[in-house]
């Protein structure tokens, strides 16, 4: 059957249900949030219509501007940890057993189904002093004393990788697993042993997804907020756990809101960049 | 000993063994075509050459050193694979310089390497075209010249033509045997096609089962097959059954046939004759009584269907020698026993 494009407007029929949903549910909470992100903040209230940049004027301060900075480090940092495991791992899981790959995907799928909450907590018992993995580690006589390795850095990046990391390997598993398994034989045949086969053949075959899947983990981390506050120190907080403390606890709704804004914006020009640094070097 | 020696070479995937015992050595610079039906070991048996599957027993030898547990990657050959197996995110230059990238050859170098080989293989100036782009026979001469590219020592090709069209199929057998003989590179293929063995080797490996049946020249293989799987794998061929009586006279379909002997103290064989071997008479005068069936005329050929002691016979015939027979007819058949040959299978 030869597709026709639609002539009338009952042709676009179909459309009309997604792209009402789609102003519904996103356009018009957006467009509001830009509203409110303009409007007067009334103090021990709500706020009142108006325009005015004071709300933008306000962040543009040496506390926020370190606040974002560390925002978008984690949020990368995550997306990079992600990757560079989920690679490897989603490879020789591609390569194992057909009942081998069910299990781990099935366990995967299941972490989706916890909660942010739940996984915060979680990690927190598992890295607190009294009930943490360092007394399975004392136990096993590697560590001198139980310590607790909650709140810090590391703690934030491993619950973070840990929650993003069944997205990271749903995306990369079709790509890896419909990738010739012979391109890596004939790397090897070609002299690259199967490490150097890996980097040569199999990551830059994947490049765009490997960028889709960066892009994807870094948004999705860039939005965590509970994570931040329930196993990091107050330098650990991201901007969108501020968003939260001035449009919940402050009730400063325009703020919050420009806050919100400007982060939609600098994300969307950091995955503007990787895109358009990814068609240069397509290009090239 | 130079060359590619493989002694006693088994592979066993649990309880299957897919090849069984295998001896062959290959002479530096000869052609030798791997043959048979699909499971019959022939491709396990290259993937062990190869280094890509390690064999359960016995060794392998290439130019006088035991490769048996070296890593693919460290031995010095080249292979294409039956999917090609081009690499989609490089150009054409660059999937062809690959192994020279991995080996660390100077840029300028590698360039020069790779115009030869795509002059090699009549595709000059094709460096920097997508892979996605080209036609099949062209991928096909691309991973060709990818897997020459170091100049190896050996050079192992499986199923490379099977995803060809039948004419040009036809035409790179031709190209690449003639390829083959300008650089005088020691060649293994792996086919199922028996036409595409007979045209390109030197040597041709019939297997099945996992072990090899015969390997002997293209020509003795047809004409000197060593058993009845041989005979009948290779071309057409009438497989006779054989009976001696006690003074060793052999009868074929209850006719006495002169100059046929079975070995001595065997009741029972096979004889193979090729269709264009079986000479069509009139009945009677110690000639094997038949009825003609069918008669298929190709244009170049006529095929005759006799049917003689509940055994279907073919006879094949050039037009000038169209035999003057119709369907119904009673006819004898002749055998000359310096064309037929006595099986023990």
């Amino acid at each position: 059957m030869r597709r026709e494009p639609p002539q009338r407007l009952a042709d676009y029929g179909p459309l009309f249900f997604p792209a009402g949903m789609l102003i519904v549910f996103f356009v018009v909470p957006f467009a509001t949030m830009i509203a409110v992100s303009v409007f007067q903040r009334e103090q021990g209230g709500f706020y009142t219509p108006a325009f005015v940049f004071d709300n933008y004027a306000r962040f543009l301060s040496l506390f926020f501007g370190k606040v974002l900075g560390f925002s978008l480090f984690l949020a990368i940092a995550v997306a990079a940890a992600c990757v560079v495991i989920g690679i490897p791992f989603t490879y020789l899981l591609s390569r194992s057993p057909r009942k081998i790959q069910i299990v781990w995907l099935v366990a995967l799928l299941s972490i989706l189904s916890l909660s942010e909450v739940m996984i915060g907590f979680a990690w927190s018992t598992l890295f607190s002093r009294t009930a943490g993995i360092t007394n399975l580690f004392v136990w096993l006589g590697l560590m001198a004393q139980a310590q607790a390795l909650t709140p810090s850095f590391g703690a934030v990046m491993t619950a973070m990788t840990y929650q993003a990391f069944p997205y990271t390997v749903l995306v990369l598993y079709p790509a890896l697993v419909r990738l010739d398994p012979t391109l890596t034989e004939a790397a090897r045949t070609l002299g690259a042993s199967p490490v150097k086969a890996f980097f040569t053949v199999v990551v830059p075959a994947l490049r765009n997804t490997i960028l889709a899947t960066l892009i994807m983990v870094f948004i999705f981390a860039l939005g965590s907020y509970l994570l931040p506050q329930l196993l990091g120190r107050p330098q650990h907080w991201t901007l969108s756990v501020l968003i939260t403390d001035q449009a919940i606890y402050q009730s400063n709704m325009p703020f919050a809101a420009a806050m919100a804004v400007f982060l939609v914006l600098v994300s969307l020009a950091l995955v503007g960049l990787a895109l358009y640094a990814g068609q240069q070097r397509q290009a090239k | 000993m130079s060359g590619l020696n493989l002694n006693h070479v088994t592979k066993q995937f649990g309880n299957f063994t897919a090849v069984n015992d295998v001896n062959l050595s290959v002479p530096d610079g000869t052609f030798v075509c791997l043959l048979g039906p699909s499971g019959c070991g022939k491709t396990t048996l290259m993937r062990m050459i190869a280094g890509l599957d390690l064999p359960t027993g016995g060794s392998i030898q290439l130019g006088g050193a035991d490769i048996t547990q070296v890593p693919t990657h460290k031995r010095d050959l080249g292979m294409v694979f039956q999917s090609l197996a081009l690499f989609p995110h490089l150009t054409v230059g660059e999937n062809i310089a690959y192994s020279l990238r991995i080996r660390g050859t100077p840029k300028d170098i590698q360039k020069k390497r790779v115009d030869e080989l795509l002059a090699m293989i009549h595709l000059p100036g094709f460096a920097d075209r997508s892979v996605a782009k080209l036609s099949g026979g062209q991928r096909q001469r691309v991973a060709i010249a990818r897997a020459l590219a170091i100049s190896p020592k050996l050079f192992l090709l499986d199923e490379p033509l099977s995803a060809l069209d039948a004419k040009l199929r036809e035409a790179m057998q031709v190209e690449l045997r003639q390829l083959q003989q300008r650089l005088g590179i020691t060649t293994i293929v792996v086919t199922h096609d028996q036409r595409e063995a007979m045209t390109m080797a030197d040597t041709v490996v019939v297997m099945n089962g996992g072990e090899i049946r015969q390997a002997a020249a293209p020509v003795d293989i047809y004409r000197r097959p060593a058993d009845s799987f041989v005979a009948d794998f290779i071309g057409q061929t009438n497989l006779l059954p054989v009976a001696a009586d006690s003074a060793g006279r052999a009868s074929v379909l209850g006719e006495l046939v002169e100059g046929i002997a079975l070995p001595a103290g065997a009741a029972k064989g096979m004889l193979s004759v090729r269709p264009e071997d079986v000479q069509l008479t009139a009945p009677g005068h110690g000639a094997i009584a038949g009825t003609v069936t069918f008669i298929r005329d190709l244009g170049g050929a006529i095929e005759t269907f006799v049917e003689a002691g509940g055994t279907q016979v073919i006879a094949v015939s050039s037009p000038r020698n169209r035999p003057d027979v119709s369907v119904g007819q009673s006819v004898g058949i002749r055998l000359d026993p310096a064309t037929s040959v006595v099986l023990a299978r």
